[in-house]
């Protein structure tokens, strides 16, 4: 050793042996994470602090009394916003809890059926989601006009609109949020904990109340708040069912009026909010629940014994499978039918092929197609690098500020898709230096980096999950055995999280192709993607040429959904871990 | 007075021809008693305990509380405690509040309750830890929480299914002494599940030995193990060599058998087995009466020594006859000489009075 170091090393030579002394190196973990702060801040914080200053550069702070004055529009979106978060909440828990307590604790003919596509509803892309929606249960949808003929009444029956329409879309794509957690919740305890309460002389009623549901609270408030934020975000709902007076159709309205300080105020007040829930989420999982005293004994399923129930039920599944499937098969057919045939008949009249020929062959309208593939692809590409980077960091490094960048990530998450949009619009519609000094608001590159900053945090939920599953010391075993540290991760590491990575990256990608939320707000016409083609079409009545492009992403999402189910081991525990985030 | 009597209870998880997991047991407990059902992983033991409780129903058969049929009784209405395997203590609850709920169910008065479960709690040797979790106590402080959350409500049935397999030998050994005086004390009859043949045998007033769903034989401890009523309670229960000899004559209770040393000896039957002459008798010796001697005796029986094993309080030899049902016998000697050594032939000698004719 001395007779190395007393040769005086190249300039090249000194890096390359501080670089071979890699990642136990004190100083190592700044050298890689400092990039990624700088990303995060750039893209993420940086924009978000921009708002700030747009929303007091007119009028100082003139446009946040708004929200205190009793009268105005900011005050009533608020609480409508609130308002309708809250109600979502509950119509999804009892739901979501109802289920997993019907399928996860009974058996009985047409389980399994429910169970196959009791998550298809919510993996529908947001807009072409709340069309199908609409086009089911709003005025003009097949159900109520259904009801209208059968019945012979004059108005359609049933029909949703307004926030009850908002709260029936809100339901049906958010209740998993609860599902998914009590089930986890109820698979996890064990059975013999309800057994002993039984035992003791408690009635069903009393052991619900005094041990399922206590039990279960962790999981439902975890659930809760993750409605409440996705609810307050949620920006097509209102949108399709003309709930002017929310804080996400505020921002949108204010900035197509050109009133972008307004727009500004609107996300500020919208990005805090989401932040505090956030921190808030952050906070109430850190404590204890109780699952961990599972010990892997999954509960038996009850028998319906009843011989009524016994009869119901194949009927009752039957019927909610239809419920299920009920979304994807309105796009589908209205993706046949032909456009302006279907005024004012139950379903439409005539059918065609022209819809999926029209996208494909006329260029205009197969642009969007190609625009959307372009820009979510260069999105994924850019959210693995960064993504794999910090779960790595986050997960493996030990270095000053490692939550923050933590917390960096999950802010991207949190931040609704109205208010990543305005958040770029104001940091970017000038040149900065994370723009290299182009205004990039207006150019092809906006929407790449929209997607980028809200699919990023998929990618590092999907490769910290499955990094969560990799032993350490193989890592370091290949550290013992003479491989560098760059080695060691691309050979072992990486190697090993690639499922859970290409899960993720798959995730990403659907989500790009999807997108609209942020996409309305700063498209331009050249970059049109896929899903403000579809809402151009649809204000056109081209509805079934909307639907046509709608298929597309719905064919996309099960194909990616059915590859990720079949990748092993880590690719499925990373789709579980990303999926909770998603929506 | 009977307490608990099950009729001919069978229970099938599956409707199709399986084997039952639990088949036609038919069983009474006395009231007081304290009895085991004690049988081999797998053999239905867990399935008839949780049957009592009322958690399965049988698919077929009946179950009787003195004189009331509870074969169909939710569980919340039968007045039974149960201990589980793994405790089932409630999570989110105190200590105190475990061992209160039973009683918060019943009603009964706060005085009342604060005061049984502080009775309860002493009883277990627990004073003083009411307000704790219950992740920040050890697994024999949760296994006595469950005991006294079991017993606090006065059952008229206690029931514990493996209530120490989680605990280590020396706490299984001093846990069990206090259920057992626990139980004297409150005399509530009790049904308990074990595995472990020891553990039975200690504690039990009576077993029900169990194979494959099956009752095999149930009686007091000396009686399954100096009279085990077939092969597999003769093995099952301590130590036992089971030899198949050729029957050379019978009477009503006793049977003689030609040994393989050529030697004759003449052995229990309860009831004659309707065996006959030039029938195989299976004939069942405890290794500590068996008798080693020298190779030299007449009409001993010679063989090889395949094993010595020293166990403190005796020393088990075990020597290769060739022949018999298991091929080789075990002994186990309290001074065998040092230098009895594998591979050395040695003479066993089988006392009459000692054999016992079992059912195959
Ligand atoms: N819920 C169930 N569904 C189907 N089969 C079952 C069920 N519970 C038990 N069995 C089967 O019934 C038989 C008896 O099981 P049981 O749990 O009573 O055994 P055990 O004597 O308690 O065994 P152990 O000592 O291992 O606890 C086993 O073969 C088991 O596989
Ligand atoms: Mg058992």
């Amino acid at each position: 050793m001395t007779a190395v170091s007393s040769t005086v090393p190249s300039r090249r030579g000194e890096w390359a042996r501080r670089l071979r002394g890699g990642a136990s190196a004190a100083w190592f973990p700044y050298l890689l994470v400092a990039p990624l702060v700088l990303i995060l801040w750039g893209y993420v914080v940086q924009p978000m602090l921009a708002t700030f200053a747009e929303s007091v550069s007119d009028d100082g702070t003139a446009n946040y009394t708004q929200f205190l004055t009793s009268s105005g529009v900011a005050r009533t979106s608020l609480i409508t916003s609130l308002v309708i978060s809250a109600a979502s909440v509950l119509l999804c828990g009892v739901v979501g809890v109802a289920m997993a307590f019907l399928l996860k604790r009974f058996s009985f003919a047409g389980r399994r059926l429910i169970e196959a596509f009791i998550l298809v509803p919510a993996a529908l892309p947001p807009l072409i989601g709340a069309i199908s929606f609409q086009l089911l249960y709003s005025e003009i949808g097949i159900l109520p006009r259904g009801l209208q003929q059968l019945l012979g009444t004059a108005q359609p029956v049933l029909a949703f609109d307004g926030i009850a329409g908002v709260l029936v879309v809100h339901t049906f794509t958010m209740y998993p949020f609860f599902y998914l957690a009590a089930s986890a919740a109820l698979a996890g305890f064990d059975p013999s904990i309800e057994e002993a309460a039984y035992n003791l002389g408690a009635g069903r009623i009393r052991v619900w109340r005094t041990v399922l549901l206590p039990m279960l609270t962790p999981a439902l408030v975890s659930a809760s708040l993750l409605v409440f934020m996705t609810s307050l975000a949620s920006y097509t709902a209102p949108l399709l069912f003309g709930v002017d007076q929310t804080m996400t159709m505020q921002i949108y309205i204010n900035r197509t009026n050109g009133d972008l300080p307004m727009a500004s105020t609107y996300a500020a007040v919208l990005g805090l909010v989401s932040i505090a829930f956030l921190l808030l989420m952050r906070w109430y999982e850190g404590r204890r629940s109780y699952l961990s005293q599972s010990k892997g004994v999954s509960a038996q399923r009850r028998e319906i014994a009843n011989p009524i129930g016994r009869w119901l039920a194949p009927v009752a599944s039957v019927l909610a499978a239809l419920v299920l499937l009920a979304p994807v098969a309105t796009i589908a057919l209205v993706a046949f039918s032909a456009d302006g045939s279907w005024t004012t008949e139950v379903i439409p009249s005539a059918y065609t092929m022209d819809n999926f020929v029209t996208i494909f062959s006329e260029p205009r309208a197969f642009e969007p197609i190609l625009n959307s593939l372009k820009m979510s692809v260069l999105a994924t590409a850019g959210c693995v690098v960064v993504g794999v980077l910090i779960a790595y960091a986050v997960r493996r490094l030990k270095f000053v500020g490692r939550s923050l960048l933590d917390v960096g990530v999950m802010i991207a998450w949190a931040l609704p898709g109205t208010v990543v949009a305005i958040n770029l619009i104001s940091a970017f519609s000038t040149g900065n230096g994370f723009s290299f000094g182009q205004a990039l608001i207006g150019t092809f590159w906006i929407l790449p980096l929209a997607y980028f900053v809200r699919f990023l945090p998929l990618v590092f939920r999907a490769s910290s999950a499955s990094l969560a599953l990799i032993d350490p010391s193989l890592e370091e075993a290949a550290r013992n055995l003479g491989a560098s540290w760059w080695r060691a991760f691309l050979s072992i590491t990486v190697r090993l999280m690639l499922p859970g990575v290409i899960v993720g990256a798959l995730l990403a990608f659907v989500h790009g192709v999807g997108e609209f939320v942020a996409s309305v707000l700063i498209y331009t016409s050249s970059t049109t993607p896929i899903s403000v083609a579809i809402n151009n079409r649809m204000y056109s009545f081209e509805i079934g040429t909307a639907a046509a492009y709608g298929m597309l992403q719905v064919v996309l999402i099960f194909v990616v959904m059915w590859f990720s189910g079949r990748l092993e081991g880590g690719g499925r525990a990373a789709s579980r871990g990303a999926e909770q985030w998603t929506n | 007075m009977i307490d608990v009597k099950l009729e001919s209870v069978s229970k099938r998880f599956t409707r199709s021809g399986e084997a039952a997991a639990v088949d036609d047991v038919t069983l009474t407990i006395a009231a007081g008693e304290f009895f085991t059902l004690l049988g081999p992983s797998g053999c239905g033991k867990t399935t008839t305990l949780r049957m009592v409780a009322g958690f399965y129903f049988p698919t077929a058969g009946h179950i009787h509380f003195g004189e009331q049929d509870v074969t169909r009784l939710a569980p919340n209405k039968r007045d039974t405690g149960m201990v589980f395997q793994n405790y089932a203590l409630f999570p989110h609850m105190s200590v105190a509040q475990n061992v209160a709920y039973g009683l918060k169910v019943r009603k009964v008065s706060r005085a009342d309750t604060a005061r049984r479960v502080a009775q309860a709690l002493t009883e277990v040797h627990l004073d003083g830890y009411g307000t704790r979790r219950i992740d920040e106590l050890s697994g024999g402080q949760q296994q006595r929480v469950a005991l006294a959350r079991a017993l606090v409500i006065r059952p008229r049935t206690l029931l514990l299914d493996e209530p120490l397999s989680n605990l280590d030998a020396k706490l299984r050994e001093e846990t069990r002494t206090e259920i057992r005086r626990i139980q004297r004390e409150s005399g509530t009859t009790s049904l308990y599940v074990t595995h472990d043949q020891a553990e039975a045998m200690a504690m039990s007033d009576r077993i029900a030995v169990m194979r494959s769903g099956q009752v095999q034989q149930i009686g007091t401890p000396r009686e399954v193990y100096h009279e085990p009523a077939n092969a597999f309670v003769a093995r099952f229960i301590g130590r036992s060599n089971v030899l198949s000899l050729p029957v050379t004559s019978a009477e009503a209770t006793r049977v003689g058998v030609a040994l393989p040393g050529g030697g004759r000896v003449t052995a229990t039957a309860p009831d004659g087995h309707g065996l006959g002459e030039g029938d195989t008798a299976l004939v069942a010796a405890r290794p500590e009466h068996v008798v080693l001697v020298s190779p030299e005796e007449p009409d001993a029986i010679r063989g090889t020594v395949t094993g010595v094993e020293f166990t403190g309080m005796a020393t088990h030899v075990t020597v290769d006859i060739g022949a018999g049902a298991d091929g080789d016998v075990t002994v186990a000697a309290v001074d065998v000489p040092d230098r009895v050594d594998v591979g050395d032939r040695v003479g066993l000698r089988l006392p009459a009075e000692r054999l016992w004719v079992v059912r195959p």
